[in-house]
């Protein structure tokens, strides 16, 4: 069910009602580009060859437009998981240490699933178990979450960052001990690499992007259907939106708390299950830290609809992918793309800075999360 | 303070102190490893003391502030890299550089804090999102400028990182000087000597236990405190009584952004004198916890900062005692193990079952005339 | 004469809100020692009005005397400085705070301090409670200086607002509709306590929109009516339906016309029913009573007695502690909300925008909130959307509800148009029993008319109506069995025909005996 949109074709509306929510986002990038511009031009920088470099490096040939691609999957599962969650009223910082359980449990089954069973598994089960496992991870680490936030009034927002270093401290516990690749020149935490049926194949020939890309784009047209035409996700919707009137409505509130947030932490696990079976062949200690922050910019700059997602998440991996082109052609350093991201989020979360900038009228409903801490 | 909540707080001790006590007698006297720890608990709990009086601030006065990680990283790095001009390129002295040094991160912090009010009073933000905005700022701020100031090739260090100056030094009350004198055994100045080491504290970690008590007061007996908690609790009843409900958030969160900028000070310029990206480690969150769980007063939060602090001593002092460790205990040594401590902590502490905590009752919503 | 001295006089004001002309050039004026009532249906510009005197809104012309000086209309500080003070409706008390505490806020020093003053001087708590003892002898308004205000019984609250304004040295006080949280009984006191202030010297304005209450107060009557003065009355020469009309623009009938109740089987049992509150206090203590199809039990009482957690339980969305309740026969104690919707029973809730409607839903999705998951509106998981919006626009017309179309987020309309769209709602689905909570809470006079005819037609229907309401005349109006809770319990149940107001008004206070 949508509000505010006349009864039309699914894509129909589906455009429409990205459209609207666009413009704020996409002055929000504006400033911060013009702003990045300036801090550019005041450490003795050419902001237009930088932003040449972002962009040749991002789009300007076959690999680049592959590389983004690549960087753009985990951002979409990412952002996807805590624009879910920001629809049921929840905000999910965790996506951060559900991702990298994903990442890890999908690796063990990757790498160690053949040797315990000592054969040879064919990868028409072995990929999709591996998948599944990594969803189910990741699903269960925000699940505990979800739980104490139904049952005990426990705020998300602390319990999902508690989580978080709970996770990459198991990790680390584990990619430096059972889990440690014991290759003899190997002096890093990380996990052997999986087995060549739990891999998820390339698209073409000598470029790294891989189905796991499409797989991603999928997923996002598959939440927005879930969110906007199923029983389930109107209930999610309506616990996000009031949650008093929701329980008023026979919506089991509790129940669809722990739900929203197993399948916030099912995205995230997939951004991690991905990143290893499609892209890494395994997992590494460091290889994903700061995607939950990225998720929540993106969901934030997509207005947390699964296209704005999409479209956020291959913003930010241009940004990252063409940040090494930028810098091998002008100096300025990578970070730079990180200051850009926190100015864009800046500007997206205080739409009211933009809207004052370009005089445009405020309208829809504010995003409101902070209810206070419950309990 | 309710009895389930002192009872746990007391058992949580009990058992931390305990442990250590346990692995280590073998090498040092029980007396000597409980002083040592209590020192070092008191140091280190320092930033999630300041961190949670800066949220306790904020939040009586009805702002969520999630950004205190934030504040607190930014200001570790400013004071550090102002400590540093200052010895380096200013020729100052090492005394007047980490003073500078420490003011500057306490600067730095109410500035962030001033980001914080602007977004979430005047554009009324979301705060939770307004915190997360600090702290993703702050990590990308300070990313960006360390690698600029000190690794790129154009900048201003060369390449490398300089000596900082230092740290600030720890400051002796004289405890022994008066005890000693009255002592009879060998055993008994070792044991007045160890407990003089509870009270030589560096100077943040004194201010931070002196604030506690400053804020005690300032919350509940002065006018600015009933005026912060009535504007927290029912901002339009404060408005018809002529209180400036946006002037009163402003200044609270101000001064919250100075406190944490006080805390991340600890880091850079107290306890290590070097920075590194996200050395403040998920510190700020549990200076949340603890102003929770200390039901948002300072001498609450104090407490369990206190306990969180404990927890990480025995981190500490684990490492000191890794060749006497009985083997079955050998996982302690893992500081991914005993690291977990204060996060698994503070999740059981938010799930109330250690006592209901009530929260300001405007705490977190925009004030609209 | 001092009698006639004008006090406050207000000319020309006019406030304009994004939408709407609160107040569209008016004039009032109070003299001295005088109680004068502003009237009028909510939404006129009443409290608009006290608020500008009140320095909480800045008018966009107009200006303020008292006793001849211009008043500047900044902030609160200003009125306070002129003698004013203002009781609202929804009190400006801090619940955590002790009454000391309250009233010393913003004044904590003795003297009169300016907002400039050093923010850390030291409370002094026990003068200022020695200051609140001394105002409570002086004035007969007795409080308890050391008492958490949160624990207080709503009308000794009004009592610390009241002594909050003395203390700031008010001698003109607004009261905003002051008896709306009372007995008829603490009305009562209220107006001794009115009339003993104004014999000291205090000139007092106070808001409403009830008749009767105004016509036994006041000295002067001004009607507003969609921002605008619309005239002003003396008691002895106007009566209630000449009011009525002025505030309405139109004749009112006041009373709703209706056939004698044809009572069937019984459709709802309570059985001994214990609920505790919010705080874990038990807040309904045994209650036992039962609804017929066809009639309407009213049940009285002033709000903070239990009603709303009876309402809850038996809707579901409170645990019942002990006790039981049926549904034609059903046992749906400690059952879920739906399956309770389920079995037939429909609910209006008391406040429509929390827990009736979610505002940025479509006014189609809203009218879908309960049923959405029902075959009639959906297959399988998947929302029929072109359902949903049919139903709405049947509803929309069926029941007159004033929107541009279905699509409009509800949070557009207005009081009355929402509470159409949840008695829609809630009534398109098969219903045995209806529940409504304050069903015409803050709305216009057109709309309680609608609600009221609503509900009638529903018990003609054959619907069992359980009304719960604080409006001693709604509930004499609709229904033909009142029953009246006074602390969580049902203390007299009597048929609409031996109901007078005084013993009505008597039992809502916990007195037992008969008049």
């Amino acid at each position: 069910m949508q509000s505010e949109t006349k009864p039309g074709s699914p894509i129909k509306s589906l455009l429409r009602s990205a459209l609207d929510a666009m413009l704020i986002p996409f002055l929000a990038i504006l400033t911060a580009v013009i702003l990045g511009g300036i801090i550019i031009a005041v450490v003795r920088g050419n902001p237009f060859l930088a932003y040449y470099g972002l962009l040749d490096g991002s789009f300007g040939s076959a690999k680049a437009l592959s590389e983004t691609a690549v960087w753009a999957t985990p951002f979409i599962f990412a952002g996807l998981a805590v624009a879910l969650a920001f629809k049921g009223g929840l905000f999910n910082i965790g996506a951060e240490g559900q991702l990298a359980i994903g990442a890890t449990v999908a690796a063990l089954v990757g790498y160690a699933l053949p040797d315990w069973l000592g054969v040879d598994i064919p990868a028409i089960i072995h990929l999709p178990l591996t998948i599944i496992v990594g969803m189910a991870a990741g699903a269960l680490w925000a699940a505990i979450v979800g739980f104490l936030k139904a049952y005990t009034g426990g705020h998300e927002v602390i319990n999902t960052i508690m989580m978080n270093y709970i996770a990459l401290n198991t990790i680390s516990f584990l990619l430096n001990g059972v889990m440690k690749d014991n290759a003899p020149n190997n002096v890093s935490a990380r996990t052997p690499l999986i087995a060549e049926s739990a891999r998820i194949p390339t698209i073409f020939e000598g470029l790294r992007i891989h189905w796991g890309f499409i797989f991603a784009l999928l997923v996002a047209f598959l939440v927005w259907w879930m969110l906007n035409k199923t029983t389930l996700g109107f209930e999610i919707r309506t616990v996000g939106a009031n949650p008093d009137a929701a329980k008023y409505a026979g919506i089991n509130v509790k129940r669809t708390i722990i739900l929203t947030m197993a399948l916030s932490g099912m995205l995230a696990g997939l951004a991690g299950t991905i990143e290893v079976a499609g892209l890494n062949y395994r997992h590494e200690l460091g290889f994903s830290i700061g995607y939950g922050f990225d998720a929540i910019a993106i969901a934030l700059l997509g207005k947390s609809h699964p296209l704005g997602v999409v479209l956020a998440a291959i913003l930010f991996a241009a940004m990252r992918n063409g940040g090494t082109r930028m810098q091998f052609l002008t100096q300025m350093p990578v970070d730079l793309i990180s200051m850009l991201q926190a100015l864009i989020l800046l500007f997206v979360a205080a739409d009211a800075i933009v809207r004052y900038l370009y005089r445009i009228r405020a309208q829809g409903e504010r995003v409101v999360l902070t209810r206070g801490w419950g309990g | 303070m309710d009895w389930k909540r002192f009872g746990f707080i007391f058992l949580i001790i009990v058992i931390l102190f305990g442990a250590v006590v346990l692995v280590g007698h073998t090498k040092s006297s029980p007396i000597i490893i409980i002083t040592s720890m209590m020192a070092t608990t008191i140091a280190v709990a320092t930033p999630l003391t300041l961190g949670a009086l800066s949220g306790v601030f904020c939040e009586r006065s009805g702002v969520v502030n999630i950004g205190i990680e934030g504040m607190m990283l930014s200001a570790a790095f400013f004071g550090w890299l102002a400590a540093i001009y200052m010895f380096h390129i200013f020729g100052f002295g090492i005394g007047i550089s980490i003073t500078v040094g420490a003011l500057f991160a306490v600067l730095a912090g109410a500035l962030m804090g001033l980001l914080l009010a602007v977004l979430s009073i005047t554009y009324k933000v979301d705060q939770i999102i307004g915190g997360t905005v600090i702290n993703i700022l702050a990590i990308g701020l300070t990313g960006f400028l360390n690698r600029q100031m000190f690794f790129g090739k154009g900048s201003i260090f060369g390449g490398q990182i300089p000596n900082s100056p230092g740290v600030l030094p720890t400051i002796h009350i004289p405890i022994e000087e008066i005890f000693i004198p009255l002592c009879k055994s060998a055993n008994c100045i070792e044991i007045v000597d160890s407990i003089n080491k509870v009270f030589d504290q560096k100077p943040i970690a004194i201010s931070a236990i002196l604030l506690v008590f400053i804020a005690h007061y300032v919350l509940f007996y002065t006018r600015w405190g009933l005026r912060t908690r009535a504007v927290g609790e029912h901002p339009k009843a404060a408005d018809t009584v002529g209180i400036n409900v946006i002037k009163m958030r402003y200044a609270n969160v101000i001064i919250g952004g100075a406190l944490a900028g006080l805390a991340g000070a600890y880091f850079t310029i107290e306890s290590v004198p070097s920075f590194e990206p996200l050395l403040t480690n998920g510190r700020g969150f549990i200076s949340l916890a603890a102003m929770i769980f200390g039901n948002w007063t300072p001498i609450g939060a104090w407490t369990a900062a206190l306990v969180f602090g404990a927890s990480q001593a025995l981190n500490i002092k684990m490492q000191l005692f890794r060749d006497v460790i009985p083997p079955q205990w050998a996982f302690l040594q893992q500081s991914y193990v005993v690291g977990l401590i204060p996060y698994i902590l503070t999740m059981i502490i938010l799930t109330g079952i250690i006592g209901r905590t009530t929260p300001p009752a405007a705490d977190g919503v925009p004030y609209e005339k | 004469m001092a009698e006639n001295k004008i006090v406050l006089e207000a000319k020309g004001i006019t406030k304009k809100f994004p939408g709407v002309l609160a107040n569209d050039n008016v004039n009032f004026d109070l003299r001295n020692g005088e109680i004068h009532a502003l009237l009028g249906e909510n939404g006129a510009g009443k409290s608009t009005l006290m608020n500008i005197l009140y320095g909480l809104y800045h008018p966009e012309s107009g200006e303020v005397t008292v006793e001849g000086n211009k008043m500047q209309l900044n902030s609160s500080r200003d009125a306070i400085k002129h003698g004013i003070g203002m009781v609202h409706q929804h009190f400006m008390l801090i619940p955590v705070f002790t009454v000391t505490e309250n009233i010393m806020l913003g004044e904590e020093t003795s003297h009169r301090a300016s907002p400039n003053e050093n923010p850390l001087v030291k409370l002094d708590r026990k003068e200022v409670a020695q200051k609140v003892r001394d105002l409570s002898h002086q004035y007969g308004l007795e409080v308890d200086p050391d008492a958490i205000v949160g624990d207080l019984p709503v009308g000794i609250q009004q009592r610390v607002e009241i002594v909050k304004a003395l203390y700031r040295k008010a001698n003109i006080l607004i009261l905003d509709e002051p008896t709306a949280v009372l007995t008829p009984q603490e009305a009562e006191d209220l107006s001794r306590i009115m009339h003993d202030l104004t014999e000291k010297g205090v000139s007092i304005i106070f808001i409403t929109h009830k008749l009767k209450e105004v016509l036994a107060i006041a000295d002067r009557i001004t009607v507003m009516r969609a921002g605008r003065v619309v005239g002003t009355a003396l008691p002895k020469e106007t009566n209630e339906a000449k009011l009525a009309s002025m505030m309405v623009g139109r004749e009112v009938i006041l009373t709703v016309q209706k056939e004698p109740a044809k009572p069937a089987e019984e459709v709802l049992k309570v059985e001994d029913l214990h609920v505790k509150d919010v705080r874990g206090l038990e807040s309904v203590r045994g209650v036992s009573f039962s609804v017929r199809a066809g009639e309407v039990l009213g049940i009285a009482g002033v709000q903070g007695n239990g009603q709303t957690e009876l309402a809850e339980a038996l809707t579901g969305l409170r645990h019942i502690e002990s006790g039981r309740f049926t549904l034609s026969g059903k046992d749906l104690t400690g059952k879920t909300p739906r399956l309770i919707t389920e079995t037939g029973l429909a609910h209006i809730p008391e406040d429509r925008q929390r827990h009736g409607l979610v505002l940025s839903y479509s006014v189609a999705d809203n009218m879908a909130l309960c049923d959405y998951y029902q075959p009639r509106f959906s297959k399988g998981v998947v929302i029929q959307q072109a359902q949903v919006d049919a139903n709405a626009k049947k509803l929309i017309k069926e029941y007159d509800v004033r929107t541009p179309s279905a699509f409009v987020n509800a949070g557009k309309l207005s009081g009355g148009n929402q509470q159409k769209v949840i008695v829609a709602r809630e009534l398109s689905r098969p219903v045995k029993l209806v529940i409504a909570s304050q069903p015409t809470r803050g709305l216009d006079v057109g709309s309680i008319e609608y609600i009221h005819k609503e509900i009638i037609i529903m018990r003609d229907r054959g619907v069992g109506v359980l009304l719960v309401s604080a409006e001693l005349d709604e509930i004499l109006s609709l229904s033909d069995r009142i029953a009246v809770m006074y602390r969580g319990q049902i203390v007299a149940t009597v048929d609409r025909k031996d109901a007078t107001r005084e013993q009505l008004g008597l039992w809502m206070a916990g007195v037992h005996e008969t008049v």
